[in-house]
């Protein structure tokens, strides 16, 4: 594998939700103590993302998946482990000198309704970030980038002084593309970019992003929930739960032959048009919450496969034995018991 | 007869400019036990059939057209009060996002007795043991304790299972389910819908159910119906809706599936072009034609009837030039 353009190095993310003084103070045992209480919202994952593919982080609602992209661009500060692009470590940078490194990372979000300023026009959004970061830039230069940038998402660039409300949502994950790509960035986080989206619209956007990769070359970090969309554009996916890393595959392999007992769980359960309905594997229990994580593997208290050894020793993440280049974290697979 | 029969339904909003027609010339039939699929994109008025079948349309819509038959009765007349009658006993409504159904500030065991008791005068006692009964038909574990717990300390699958149970209440004949899955994780979804089966083959229960999603509807449904700018486009028993779709939307629908459709050789989804038109700007003839790869002449002039497919059984499609068949 050619150097990574980002790894993040046992990436732990907690968010402190004790609120004030007063509320921190717990009586144990007789005495008075301070009592901090956490979401432990990602807990030591490490990967590398090669130059030029698209890696996907799939899994269920309050499993971290946002909170991973949202650390690794450095929007939130992690709590231990590292972050680093092309090998240098950027979670520990101040905002200054972070600055080159914004320009080359960029993030695209859920829902155009949202992330869009509904009170600047197209091309106001789009310069920003030009302007920003080019501080040189003449308007002429500008207006050549926009409507080159726009032609390339699909947006007529004689759009360019018409606001947000006056586009269709597709229209406005295209604009919000384009403000992403404007300053050619080379690494693009993607959090759920069409999600929001209907199915016609959803291949639409997928299609560009695709197209965008092909002509930059760039390079994804595509965090998603639907499973068949990661079919479609991923590289490799890793499957998260709870926080922690389960299993990281080429897509190839993840299809074809699953490992880890929950990625399993997760491809039966998806509906399919074609009927090649595979029996769902039902899983039982709910998901614990993130205050208070299971000792030992993570997903012990839902697995049917779990033992004494699954309940108390956190599982690595370690290559399965037939060469694949699969990685899963389970002691079952591990022993060859599964 | 069945047991719910729309009938050339037309909804119309009166806006300053003029009626919109969010829904024109929708007719279908729903049976006992039958689980009968609505499916469209956002703005294709899949929602507002559901409102209309309970007459929930609010002002200033109105059905401005057509009939709503249950049981022989004509619902679309039907005053508020005996409409009150209908909705929650004969026909419930389950809506998407099971938060926003329930009241956070009540216990589940009263918003449960209350419902029940505005339908019937029974005891708090007997309302409390239906509904016992009817959170362990929906698999909830300890029924009895969960009861006396609020909205929030269940989880999402667990508050559209409670919802479920709600709309049971009062055993009704027919169920519409509003997006019911669209808000949960995939294997809570698939839960929710293996007991969404389970419950219309053990209750004899007609299912209307309303989505975006065709994975859903294909493993959920027996016939679905598919809709595109306010029509019924198509309409087919859901196996031969899935293998082989007649109209080109429900086609190009199927083959924008990431993981499904067939993909070109650059391994890029099979897009259409353009997207659903916005109500007050519906183009002459078929309403699908501007993003139609097989538009023809006749197309952009007349709009094209809802006629049955020569030698199906009940296969209707809204298209001059329907796919694999002859016109």
């Amino acid at each position: 594998m050619a150097t990574p353009i980002v790894k993040i190095d046992n990436l732990v993310k907690y968010f402190d939700i004790s609120g004030g003084f007063l509320e921190q103070l717990q009586l144990k045992s007789g005495k008075i103590r301070l009592h901090k209480t956490e979401v432990k919202a990602v807990n030591g994952v490490s990967f590398e993302i090669a130059p030029g593919e698209t890696l996907a982080v799939v899994g269920e609602s309050g499993c971290g998946k946002s909170t991973l992209a949202r650390t690794v661009m450095g929007l939130y500060p992690p709590t231990a482990g590292s972050v680093s692009y092309r090998g240098e470590r950027i979670d520990t940078l101040t905002s200054k000198q972070m600055l080159p490194y914004r320009q080359r990372m960029q993030m695209i979000f859920q829902d155009p309704y949202a992330s869009l300023n509904p009170r600047k026009t197209v091309r106001q959004t789009l310069k920003e970030p030009l302007r920003f970061h080019h501080k040189k830039i003449t308007a002429v230069e500008i207006d050549e980038r926009l409507a080159e940038v726009m032609e390339q998402v699909g947006v007529n660039p004689a759009w360019r002084d018409r606001f947000p409300h006056e586009f269709s949502g597709g229209q406005r994950q295209r604009i919000a593309i384009a403000r992403a790509l404007v300053i050619d960035p080379e690494f693009i986080v993607a959090d759920e970019p069409v999600s929001a989206l209907d199915v016609s619209i959803q291949a639409q956007i997928l299609n560009l992003l695709m197209d965008a990769q092909d002509q930059r070359g760039l390079t994804y970090l595509f965090i998603t929930h639907d499973l068949s969309v990661v079919r479609h554009v991923a590289t490799r996916v890793a499957v998260m739960y709870l926080g922690t890393l389960c299993e990281l595959a080429t897509t190839k392999e993840l299809y074809d032959t699953s490992y880890h007992p929950y990625t399993r769980a997760l491809l039966s359960a998806i509906p399919r048009v074609d009927g090649k309905k595979s029996k769902y594997i039902k899983l039982p229990g709910e998901i614990p919450t993130p205050i208070d994580l299971p000792s030992g593997c993570v997903f012990h208290g839902r697995c049917i496969h779990a033992d004494d050894r699954c309940k108390c020793e956190v599982p690595e993440l370690l290559p399965v034995s037939d060469s694949s280049g699969t990685r899963v974290a389970c002691h079952g697979i591990a022993e060859g018991r599964i | 007869m069945s047991l719910l029969e729309v009938k050339n339904l037309e909804v119309s909003f009166a806006l300053r400019h003029g009626d919109l027609v969010a829904l024109n010339d929708v007719s279908f039939t729903l049976d006992k036990g039958e689980r009968l699929g609505i499916v469209g994109e956002s703005g294709a008025g899949k929602s507002v059939t559901g409102f209309a079948v309970i007459n929930l349309i609010s002002k200033p819509g109105r059905i401005s057209k057509g009939e709503v038959l249950f049981d022989g009765q004509r619902l679309d007349r039907f005053s508020e009060k005996e409409m009150r009658e209908i909705r929650g006993n004969h026909i419930s409504m389950i809506f998407q996002d099971p938060m926003m159904t329930l009241n956070p500030v009540l216990t589940i065991g009263t918003q449960m007795v209350e419902t029940l008791r505005a339908h019937r005068k029974i005891s708090v006692k007997e309302a409390e043991k239906i509904a016992i009964k009817k959170l362990d038909l929906v698999h909830i574990p300890s029924p009895e304790r969960r009861l006396t717990q609020y909205p929030h300390e269940f989880s999402g699958g667990m508050r559209q299972r409670i919802i479920i149970a709600i709309a049971l209440l009062a055993e009704p004949a027919i169920i519409i389910a509003d997006e019911p899955t669209t808000a949960l994780d995939v294997t809570i979804q698939a839960e929710i819908m293996e007991l969404l089966i389970e419950l219309c083959n053990s209750q004899d229960m007609g299912l209307m159910l309303i989505t975006h999603d065709l994975g859903v509807v294909a493993e959920v449904t027996e016939r679905v119906l598919v809709m595109y700018a306010g029509k019924i486009i198509e309409t087919a028993a859901t196996s031969d809706l899935v293998t082989s779709p007649m109209h080109p939307y429900t086609k190009g629908l199927m083959n924008a599936l990431p993981g499904h459709g067939t993909c070109d050789k650059e391994n890029r989804l099979q897009q259409i072009p353009g997207s659903m038109p916005n109500l007050t700007e519906i183009a002459p003839g078929c309403s699908f034609h501007p993003r139609c790869a097989f538009c023809q002449d006749i197309c952009t002039k007349t709009v094209p009837e809802l006629r049955k497919v020569a030698g199906s059984k009940d296969r209707l499609v809204s298209c001059h030039f329907p796919i694999g068949g002859q016109n």
